[in-house]
């Protein structure tokens, strides 16, 4: 198939196992959102498939092809990327620079030692777009460091989908965003190419279910259930869960 | 425009010292000589963020290679500025395939370790570096075939000023560029570099060796300079000067490694006619001083007194 397929996936930190026999598939086009109680390992399932941890066992195909073996950097030029949960930025950089990195690793130039890094005319198109997309074209000059979390969060967000990539993972885009500015996570998801696969991990229900045409949900490592919002909704067993262990 | 400001003024400082100091030349050259050190230093610690205690090995092996090709096969100072750079840049690339895999604590003791290592090296193979006698019998042709090499040092000096107004410029335009802007990340964040698809470990063994060009050619200087190469350009004293320098002025931006050089080596040199047996004490105290003033550095003051003058007012 083309897309991302995800076949019998394990791991195990030393005796904690946080990824169960996981199969999951994410086509051109899919809109997936993965839930589940905190610890459930969506961060950890993020991480096998982007490469930054390795899987006990299992399978990760890309288009049809293996790529278990791919370094984390050749996976993101295989068009997979990820937003962390964690905010991780280059703090000391503007978010102009934030945004040209992504975007100069993109088009294959970090590697050229002469001409300045902010004059390469596509490039700063598309960081100003990116910016005002995100409504930080006000602070583009100013060191990450000094915007307030919620900025940060959409820097984070801009960043990945400088990557332009074909497999798109959200890892809590949402999260530490205030309500004023959470319209815009959800209109930059809306607004992402039809083509693109996207996985949202997210605790918000409200985005969830505004932007997710299935999901899947994860306890202890392994996959509950699967289906559309209406199904998700009605399921006792994931009411149970979210009564149960409530947050965020 | 602006950014040529630097420079002028590093040449009016250039041209100011030599004509105040005509006696000192010597001094001097070797002040600049260790400031082209220095930036090799910056490139690693200051705008990328690797740590290394190892800057020494790419020195001396750069002075090595600079003072035996002049003995052996060509005594054109250029030419063996060229040789020194290269065989730093090797040295940097074959050793940084290794180094570079490892990081803090580690990566300072490996480097440490094989500026060890090629000392003994040296040592081991003195019927070609001269061992513990140094390598001697450097004779330099003038420069461009045009400037002899005199007494008092007058072409030296001019010489090792050109030699570090071109490698300033270089490293400036270096950072400035797409790859200098991915050190400074690599520098923040390696982990979000390799998710933005960039192949971080390349990257640091890239300007392991651009540093160790860099080093290269500040050893092959010395060499030309003192018409002599010994085993102390191995000396664990090298890699550890040159990064307190480099912390005294300031870190990951090049000015800051001139401005560090210049105070150290000045101070280093009153102290030590003053009192010769008390300078380290002098110099120790004066590092204590600004790390804890000013800890982004001497390049860092100006900024700071701003800062304390607004207080007042
Ligand atoms: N590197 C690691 N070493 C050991 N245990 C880890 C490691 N990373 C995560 N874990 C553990 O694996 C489990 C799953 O963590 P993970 O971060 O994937 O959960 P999550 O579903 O993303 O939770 P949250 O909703 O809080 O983000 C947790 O128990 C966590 O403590
Ligand atoms: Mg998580």
């Amino acid at each position: 198939m083309t897309g991302l397929e995800v076949i019998g996936l394990n791991k195990a930190f030393g005796g904690l196992t946080v990824a169960r026999d996981i199969n999951i598939t994410l086509a051109p086009g899919d809109r997936k959102a993965l839930i589940g109680p905190n610890g459930a390992g969506k961060s950890t399932f993020t991480n096998l498939i982007t490469g930054i941890l390795e899987p006990t066992s299992g399978e990760i195909r890309l288009d049809g092809r293996d790529i278990g073996k791919l370094s984390e950097a050749q996976r993101v030029k295989a068009g997979i990327a990820k937003t962390f949960q964690i905010t991780n930025l280059f703090k000391s950089l503007t978010v102009r620079d934030n945004l040209r990195l992504p975007l100069l690793e993109r088009r294959g130039l970090t590697g050229r030692l002469i001409r300045r890094s902010d004059r390469e005319g596509g490039v700063e198109d598309e960081v100003e777009s990116l910016l005002s997309q995100f409504r930080l074209s006000d602070m583009g000059d100013r060191p990450v460091e000094r915007l307030a979390y919620g900025q940060q969060r959409l820097v984070e967000m801009a960043m990945t989908l400088a990557l332009k990539p074909r497999i798109l993972i959200l890892d809590e885009p949402a999260a530490g965003v205030p309500s004023s500015e959470s319209p815009l996570i959800a209109e930059a998801i809306s607004g992402l190419p039809q083509d693109l696969a996207v996985l949202v991990i997210e605790h918000d229900m409200a985005l969830v279910f505004k932007v997710a045409r299935r999901i899947v949900v994860l306890v202890s490592g392994a996959i509950l259930t699967e289906g559309t919002p209406e199904e998700i909704a009605a399921d006792a067993r994931v009411r149970d869960l979210y009564l149960g262990a409530s947050h965020g | 425009m602006k950014s040529l400001l630097p420079f002028a003024l590093m040449a009016l400082v250039a041209v100011v010292a030599f004509y105040a100091f005509p006696y000192n030349l010597a001094f001097l050259t070797r002040v600049v000589i260790t400031m082209i050190l220095v930036l090799s230093l910056d490139l690693l610690i200051g705008v990328t963020g690797i740590d290394t205690l190892g800057q020494a090995a790419l020195y001396g092996t750069g002075a090595y290679a600079a003072g035996l090709f002049a003995v052996h096969v060509w005594a054109d100072p250029v030419a063996g500025l060229l040789v020194g750079g290269l065989a730093g840049a090797v040295v940097a690339f074959v050793s940084g395939l290794l180094l570079m895999r490892t990081h803090g604590l580690t990566l300072l003791m490996l480097t440490i370790a094989v500026a060890e290592v090629f000392q003994e090296l040296a040592n081991k193979l003195d019927w070609l570096t001269g061992g513990a006698d140094g390598l001697g019998g450097i004779t330099m042709n003038p420069v461009f075939g045009t400037w002899q090499f005199d007494f008092i040092g007058q072409t030296g000096y001019i010489y090792a000023v050109c030699v570090l107004f071109i490698v300033t410029a270089i490293l400036k335009v270096v950072i400035g560029s797409p790859f200098g802007l991915s050190l400074r990340g690599i520098k923040d964040s390696p982990a979000r570099m390799r998710a933005i698809g960039t192949p971080v470990g390349r990257r640091r063994v890239a300007v392991y060796t651009l540093a160790g060009a860099v080093a290269g050619i500040a050893g092959a200087l010395a060499a030309q300079s003192t018409a002599l190469v010994s085993l102390s350009v191995y000396d664990f004293q090298v890699s550890a000067e040159a990064m307190i320098m480099l912390i005294l002025g300031g870190t990951g931006r090049l000015w800051g490694a001139l401005i560090g050089t210049a105070v150290f080596m000045a101070v280093h040199e009153v102290a030590a006619s003053v009192d010769p047996f008390n300078w380290l004490f002098i110099i120790g105290f004066l590092v204590l001083a600004v790390v804890y003033a000013v800890p982004r550095g001497l390049i860092g003051l100006p900024e700071e007194i701003r800062r304390m003058v607004g207080r007042l007012k």
